[in-house]
């Protein structure tokens, strides 16, 4: 039996049905990582009680479960008890949280065993992982390649099958990019259906955590797993949870798509163009109604998210100050200010981008700037929901790319934080409506590169986007490749 | 955005940064901003920023008290301590 | 002096800490007496993926209180950051109600100078209490009890003007949030802070000072005291030609002077924004409406009633409403006595009395209002005299029966028996004949004698009425 052809529904029948243990599936992911890590550095710690734990459940009743025994990287961006946790930042090099992130707990509750954390960019800011702390991911498909970001450890560990499933998160991309880069499903929830709870903060209004998995079923039921109102997370839905794994269908036929008119205009990469219009051939081979519809604030769609986002962020990293957990500068004795105390250790715990975005955050929040840039993007935030409230009038669901281009090269853009950020382009406006994204891998580039379609739905329709990501993912042309490492 | 506005940003951040990083990112943000800054073209009035952005329900917790961690857990990741209260320098003087 | 051509312009900051069991966003608990970091999780301590979640009765409180201080109840209320460092600030921010706080323009009604007079309320917000900071010479201790229990910071408008009207206010913010029982008002242990704006400006001059604060006195006295310095500080200060810095002064009892905490020259840039971590506060015109139906009779109300419809006198009716467990008792009195004036006799003087010598609260009184009402009957239908009360009250402390059974057990009943009264009568008249003559030759005022005689030998028991008619009737003689 060959784990890595099986879905996560099947693993876990055969591991109910004892095929194989919890304690060799597990041994199974951990030789792989042993293996292959070294080249990708998509790992950065491992759960040393992770067989341990499978052990364990290889003595419980698993008929409870629905990932019996199922192994899994989860991004550093959640807290784990006793594993630490860094969020790829020096600041948090030796964080051991006493607690599991809502979504680990939910994980664990179904049987799931925890390998490790999974690299990122710092405090997941960042498209390329290239602002790690600890070091830049690899692409698994060509190692000189990035992975993309920010959950690019938890692509690369999907890609390279390091894990049955990886979660990652998304405040503006950071699981469509990633995914699409490295050829895997990555799904953002609707903001508000998975608890953040224990989740390191980016942005808050922004962010959400959602798997990276090899199929649109092991996404569906990832989903399913994740997601749901937290009393200890005052932004999560009451709605009740579908069984989104038991309705998937892919039958489309009628179903309206939309076409991002903005992409059709120009701009992209001809693989990338080429690939949007073979998922559009694929869309009406299965039945769907195609369209255009245009969401003219997209341009801006950037501009308005990076300012959100890095005003929130600026309040949000406000804690690693040294006091209570993290680095703290060490101090000369004599003399020392606790402004000083303050500045050196949040200036050398800090990297690069997370520095820039801190200020730029900073300044448009403060005094005289906020009506200008915090609020102005906030109203402007308010119009690109009503676009998207406009198009789903006449779609259900809207398919673009995920990215104007393939991956790029490691270091090929990183001198130029403006070029990285314009790089961000169809996912973030996204993450301002709060709607659900998928990226589905469907094509090739020429140079063997995989390419994800994003498919974007209603607020707390993931049902819809995962039936029509199944239509795709039937006509990909990634299926069948395997990424240059394997 | 200038070096003036920027030492003070950093001053309000909390963020030691070298001369050369403060010319550094004085330019790159000057130019980040002035792109970012086009979204003033377009007209918002009487439109209400937009915070959540989708409909959540309100919710709030009973006031229960409920004791998880210990002291000795809460200072666990103290960078210092003395006994269970986390130590910092002088924050007067 | 001078100092009477000026006036004082005062405004008052109120921070209540609000008496729920657990934390305003996370479910520590709020109890002063833990030990160091008991009361602290990892929401509280700020760790990475935290988030706050608002505790309900917290926004039930802060609805009774804005009610009760006659405020407008806003239907949607934000918290947002308040970004600063401190080391005690775990998170970087203080979440606190900015723009949209949850009550806002309302008054209160304080007593001075025999009259009520208005205070108005700006606003009253909720907020998150930060830890506590002890500091040592080369380092300082940090204990997160207090980080994120629950404050409704109550703003006065600057409508006083002396120190009295300043410790008034203090005085009547302190009985409401008792009254209402969300706050313990425990100026000592600091549940209940005030921190106070003053400015000074030459009479009938329209714009204001500029203005100092006075933080964290913790007596309604002191605040008198630190006004009335601070008061002359500034009016010495502007008289003599120096202008007074906007700052933060403390006020320190053992001189009675109040000194320089630190200069506000930058205002600080805060960066206030909506918290993305907490929804608005939505709230329905039918919650707000049954929490006024429920909100009890306020102090400034009840006095006014009880002058006006009991005709009790100013100090008693001012005592008696000073607490709500002190009002609730006394009513409970009259609801039994059917006598106001007594009921008010009784609970301010004879109950008091012995609740003060015994350290017990009203609320805990071993006579229970009930008790004291139908011990106030007793003497009303002339079972017992007020003399015999007076025994019977200390008797019921240790006793849990009815005061009529008691005395009765305990043979305290008056003698209302006219026959036993009249031989008691006759044989002091008999005992006394020199006194008898006496009245009889017109000195009538010598009645008083024979009434002590009668009384004494009756061991109290007799009827004061009864006696004095059969007296009068005996001396007329044969």
């Amino acid at each position: 039996m060959d784990p890595l052809k099986l879905s996560l529904f099947e693993l876990n029948k055969a591991v109910q049905q004892k095929k194989i243990s919890c304690l060799e599936l597990t041994e199974f992911f951990l030789k792989r990582i042993e293996k292959l890590n070294p080249q990708l550095n998509a790992y950065l710690a491992m759960n040393l009680k992770a067989k341990e734990q499978a052990k364990e459940l290889d003595q419980k009743d698993l008929s409870q479960f629905k990932l019996a025994g199922l192994p899994m990287g989860i991004k550093d961006m959640l807290c784990t008890k006793d594993l630490k946790t860094t969020a790829a930042s020096k600041i948090l090099e030796n964080f051991i949280p006493p607690y599991d992130a809502t979504l680990v707990k939910k994980l664990k509750k179904q049987g799931v065993v925890i390998l490790g954390k999974l690299n990122q960019d710092e405090f997941a800011m960042g498209s390329s992982n290239e602002n790690s702390y600890f070091g830049a991911v690899k692409n698994p498909w060509n190692l000189e390649f990035v992975p993309g970001g920010s959950s690019g450890g938890s692509a690369a560990a999907q890609s390279a099958k390091l894990a049955a499933a990886t979660i990652g998160t998304d405040t503006g991309g950071s699981i469509r990019q990633p995914a699409s880069f490295c050829g895997v499903v990555g799904l953002k929830p609707t903001y508000g259906r998975v608890s953040r709870y224990g989740i390191i903060a980016f942005a808050s209004s922004l962010d959400q955590a959602g798997p990276l998995t090899a199929n649109i079923e092991d996404a569906a039921l990832m989903l399913e797993v994740i997601a749901g109102h937290d009393p200890m997370d005052a932004t999560t839905s009451q709605k009740k949870v579908p069984e989104f794994s038991k309705n998937l269908t892919r039958d489309i036929k009628g179903l309206k798509v939309g076409i991002l008119a903005e992409a059709l205009q120009g701009g992209l990469h001809p693989d990338v163009e080429k690939s949007l219009q073979s998922g559009i051939e694929a869309l009406k081979k299965e039945g769907a109604e195609i369209f255009e519809v245009s969401l003219p604030l997209l341009k801006h769609s950037i501009s308005v998210y990076y300012l959100i986002a890095a005003s929130e962020a600026s309040s949000n990293l406000a804690r690693y100050d040294g006091v209570r957990f993290g680095y703290r500068a060490p101090m000369n004795e004599s003399g020392s200010t606790l402004d000083e105390f303050y500045s050196k250790t949040r200036g050398q715990g800090f990297g690069k981008e997370v520095k820039r975005r801190i200020m730029m955050g900073t300044y448009c929040l403060s005094s005289g700037y906020i009506q200008a840039y915090y609020e102005k993007a906030c109203r402007v935030r308010r119009l690109v929901l009503n676009q998207y409230n406009e198009a789903f009038k006449k779609c259900d669901v809207i398919l673009s790319p995920v990215s104007a281009n393939p991956a790029f090269k490691i270091e090929e853009k990183i001198s130029d934080p403006l070029q990285m950020y314009l790089n961000d382009l169809f996912t973030t406006s996204t993450n301002l409506a709060g709607l659900p994204g998928l990226s589905v891998p469907f094509s090739l580039s020429q140079n063997k590169l995989p390419i994800g379609l994003q498919l974007t739905a209603k607020a707390f329709d993931e049902q819809t986007l995962l039936n029509v990501g199944l239509a795709l993912e039937r006509n990909s042309l990634v299926k069948t490749e395997n990424p240059h490492v394997i | 955005m200038n070096s003036e506005s920027i030492k003070k940003t950093a001053q309000l951040a909390k963020l030691a940064l070298s001369e050369k990083e403060l010319a550094e990112v004085t330019d790159q943000l000057g130019l980040i901003l002035q792109h970012f800054q086009k979204i003033s073209e377009i007209p918002t009035d009487n439109i209400e920023p937009l915070l959540t952005p989708t409909e959540i329900e309100n919710f709030w917790r009973e006031d229960v008290v409920q004791q998880e961690l210990s002291p000795e857990e809460i200072l666990q990741n103290a960078p210092l301590s003395q006994g269970h209260l986390f130590k910092v320098p002088p924050v007067v003087g | 002096m001078s100092s009477n051509q000026y006036e004082a312009v005062i405004g008052i900051e109120t921070h209540i800490q609000l008496k729920t069991k657990s934390k305003i966003f996370c479910a520590d608990a709020t109890n002063f007496e833990a030990s160091d970091n008991e009361n602290a999780s990892a929401i509280s301590a700020g760790m990475p993926g935290t988030l706050p979640v608002l505790n309900k009765e917290v926004v039930e409180m802060a609805i009774r209180t804005g009610l009760a201080l006659n405020c407008h109840i806003r239907k949607d209320s934000v918290f947002s950051r308040k970004n600063y460092f401190y080391p005690d600030l775990p998170k970087g921010y203080q979440i606190s109600q900015y723009d949209k706080p949850i009550c806002e323009n309302g008054f209160v009604e304080i007593w001075l100078n025999g009259k009520h007079q208005k205070v108005s309320i700006t606003r009253a917000h909720l907020e998150e209490d930060a830890g506590k900071s002890t500091h040592f010479g080369d380092y300082t201790l940090i204990n997160l009890n207090r980080a994120g229990v629950p404050l409704l910071e109550v703003v006065s408008g600057p409508d006083m003007h002396t120190a009295q009207e300043a410790a008034e206010y203090g005085r009547t913010i302190r009985q409401i949030v008792r009254y209402l029982d969300v706050c313990d008002g425990n100026l000592e242990e600091g549940s209940l802070r005030c921190d106070v704006n003053i400015s000074v400006r030459k009479k009938g001059q329209q714009t204001l000072g500029t203005k100092v604060e006075i933080k964290n006195i913790n007596s309604f006295r002191f605040i008198e005291k630190a006004v009335e310095y601070e008061f002359e500080r500034q009016v010495d200060a502007v008289e003599s030609g120096q202008k007074i810095i906007q700052e933060t002064r403390l006020y320190d009892p053992d001189k009675n002077r109040t000194f320089s905490m630190r200069t506000k020259e930058d205002a600080e840039d805060y960066r206030y924004f909506p918290d993305p971590d907490l929804l608005p506060v939505i709230l329905t015109d039918e919650k707000i409406s049954s929490h006024k139906k429920n909100l009890p009779e306020m102090p400034s109300v009840k006095m006014q009633r009880f002058m006006s419809q009991l005709e009790l006198g100013e100090s008693d009716a001012l005592f008696l409403t000073s607490e709500k467990n002190i009002a609730d008792y006394f009513e409970n009195v009259f609801l039994e006595s059917n006598n106001a004036k007594s009921s008010a006799n009784w609970v301010t003087t004879e109950l008091m009395r012995e609740l003060n010598s015994r350290n017990v609260k009203i609320e805990d009184s071993p006579v229970e209002a009930k008790r004291l009402g139908q011990l106030i009957q007793l003497i009303d239908k002339k079972t017992i005299s007020g003399k015999i009360a007076k025994t019977l009250l200390i008797e019921m402390w240790t006793n849990s029966k009815g005061p009529e059974e008691i005395a009765k057990e305990k043979n305290l009943t008056a003698l209302n028996d006219s026959s036993q009264v009249e031989k008691i009568v006759q044989q002091v008249i008999d005992d006394n004949p020199d006194q008898a003559a006496e009245y009889r030759s017109g000195k009538t005022k010598i009645i008083g004698f024979f009434v002590g005689a009668v009384m004494k030998a009756s061991r109290g028991q007799a009827q004061p009425d009864l006696v004095n008619q059969l007296l009068l009737e005996k001396l007329k003689g044969p």
